[in-house]
């Protein structure tokens, strides 16, 4: 499974169990507009690094939080292996 | 006035009672003409007047050493085995120890203490002694990192709830506990055997829990304690099935619905109690209606022992109680009005107060204060879990969030895994605040207990 379909599929199951009605997840979507809090992120972030190996904002010096859906899936794109 | 009666162990030994034993999983000695025998060598009146620390490597010969001490000694101080040998000296001075029972006596011969007395087995004829004082019985607290706190008691103050339920109706009852004598939640156990006129039944740590199981069934186990995590080890390791005991005890840790339910499963011709009982607050109370928690009309004044909750966390002032921390720079144990703070955290639901946790113990989740056993309480209440552990664990986002370690019951399908993990995230959001839901849910095969018979909890 692609590192993108990875993140799609995480953000879908938390959206059900946290009855979030998701949008459409495109790449200009900006994470504000997902529905998704804080707590929400938190647990996408947690599992994503149990299932990847790698939380990308702890990592990264300059931790940025990605502003749109596409930003938030290169961010798990881009790490180096 | 005649001076107020003093009572030892002695006076519960005697030899008219027949069959009695204590046991562990190599030896098995008498109790009936105790009285007429020494661990001690002989060395007894040696030891009349003095501050004995009791350091020994088995729970047999130290119980045996209580008997003989009780109503001898000043004070004697019981050392419980994981206890950090580099805590030993702060000890003795807190303790004013001048004499130390050992069964290592080449190790204490330039420790600086006065004198050495060695206990061993088998044990020895002796002429039965008399009971000259009222002994201090100094024990210690468990849970905490440093050097632990030394909490004095009185034979009378330790035995205080076993007197008040009088003597136990039909045969004299053969005890067992998986703690060890040398703690509280133990040591009132051993007391129960003594005093009852009963026998009673060590655990061994080495010893596999099959074997154990094995033992107690052999010596005609009736009656039996031990903590939460203790049980459901038990009821993991599919030996319960083999066993049948009339009367099973739990206390130390919180006792949530689903051990209760399953140990009543497990045991279903059983009597199964929980005891709330701390090495400070002595014992508060029982309770036997098969639920969590407990009546809220158990507050106030109830068998001599007054409860009340302030700031959250419940509070007992009885005769049962230690009396002081013993030391130097010892802290006050009670508050002004003579009540101890037990620093459990209890919550009043409906007609009933239920524990969520220890004060010291809560973490942090994104600002908010959690108490691990609150989630593991609402974890552990779906049917194919056993035993679970939450704590927190750094978030970038939020700073910190809830995560959990899951044992699944014996016998579970792996297949069923994400459709469980479903089902106990639901069940914990209809019953858990959203940061108290755990955020990710790990099944495990085993987790910590330390060696107090407590979940181990590092972070916490």
């Amino acid at each position: 499974m692609s590192v993108r379909s990875k993140v799609i599929e995480a953000i879908q199951q938390i959206a059900k169990e946290q009855n979030v009605a998701l949008p459409a997840l495109t790449d200009d979507l900006s994470l504000h507009e997902t529905g998704f809090d804080s707590l929400a992120f938190a647990i996408l972030v947690a599992r994503l690094e149990d299932e990847t190996g790698v939380d990308p904002f702890t990592i990264s010096e300059d931790a940025a939080f990605p502003a749109t859906v596409g930003d938030f899936v290169r961010a798990y794109e881009n790490v180096p292996a | 006035m005649s001076p107020r009666e003093i009572f030892a162990l002695r006076d519960y030994l005697s030899p008219e009672l027949t069959g009695r034993t204590l046991s562990d999983a190599h030896h098995c000695v008498s109790l009936t003409d105790i009285l007429s025998q020494t661990v001690l060598g002989g060395r007894l009146c040696e030891l009349s007047g003095r501050a004995v620390l009791l350091k020994l490597s088995d729970q047999l010969r130290s119980g045996l050493a209580m008997i003989e001490l009780d109503g001898i000694a000043r004070r004697m101080l019981l050392c419980p085995p994981d206890l950090n040998p580099a805590h030993l000296d702060a000890l003795i001075a807190d303790a004013g120890i001048d004499a130390v029972v050992t069964d290592e006596p080449d190790r204490w011969a330039d420790a600086g203490v006065s004198l050495v007395v060695t206990a061993q087995l088998p044990l020895q004829a002796t002429t039965p002694a008399k009971t000259e004082r009222a002994t201090e019985w100094l024990m210690l607290t468990s849970g905490t990192s440093g050097v632990p706190k030394i909490a004095g008691h009185t034979l009378e103050a330790l035995t205080g709830a076993i007197v008040a339920e009088g003597p136990a109706k039909g045969p004299a009852p053969v005890w067992a506990t998986f703690y060890d004598i040398r703690r509280y939640g133990g040591l009132q156990i051993f007391l129960r055997a003594i005093l009852s006129g009963g026998s009673m039944v060590l655990s061994d740590p080495h010893e596999a829990l099959a074997d154990h199981v094995a033992r107690l069934n052999a010596r005609g186990v009736s009656h039996i304690s031990g903590t939460p995590s203790h049980w459901r080890k038990l009821l993991m390791s599919g030996s319960a099935a083999k066993f049948a005991p009339g009367y099973v005890r739990l206390s130390g840790e919180i006792a949530d619905q689903a051990v209760l339910d399953g140990l009543k499963a497990a045991f279903p011709n059983s009597s199964v109690g929980h005891a709330y009982a701390s090495t400070e607050a002595g014992v508060g109370f029982a309770v036997n209606d098969g639920l969590e928690g407990f009546p809220a009309d158990y507050l106030g004044n109830r068998n001599g022992v007054e409860m009340k909750v302030v700031d959250g966390s419940l509070r007992i002032r009885s005769t049962r109680t230690a009396h002081a921390y013993i030391g130097r720079n010892a802290a006050a144990l009670t508050d002004a009005d003579g009540f101890v703070d037990s620093g459990d955290i209890v919550e009043l639901r409906g007609d009933r107060y239920y524990f969520v946790g220890r004060r010291g113990g809560i973490i942090n989740i994104g600002g908010l204060k959690v108490h691990p056993e609150e989630i593991e309480a609402a974890i552990n209440r779906h049917p194919d879990v056993r035993m679970s552990r939450a704590k927190s664990r750094r978030s970038p986002i939020t700073g910190g969030i809830v995560v959990a370690d899951v044992i699944l019951t014996e016998g579970t399908d792996p297949a069923r895994a994400k459709e469980i993990r479903d089902q106990i995230l639901d069940q914990c959001r209809a019953q858990l605040a959203s940061h108290k839901v755990p955020a990710v849910i790990r099944f495990v095969e085993a987790l910590d207990v330390t060696p107090a018979g407590k979940l181990a909890r590092t972070d916490a």
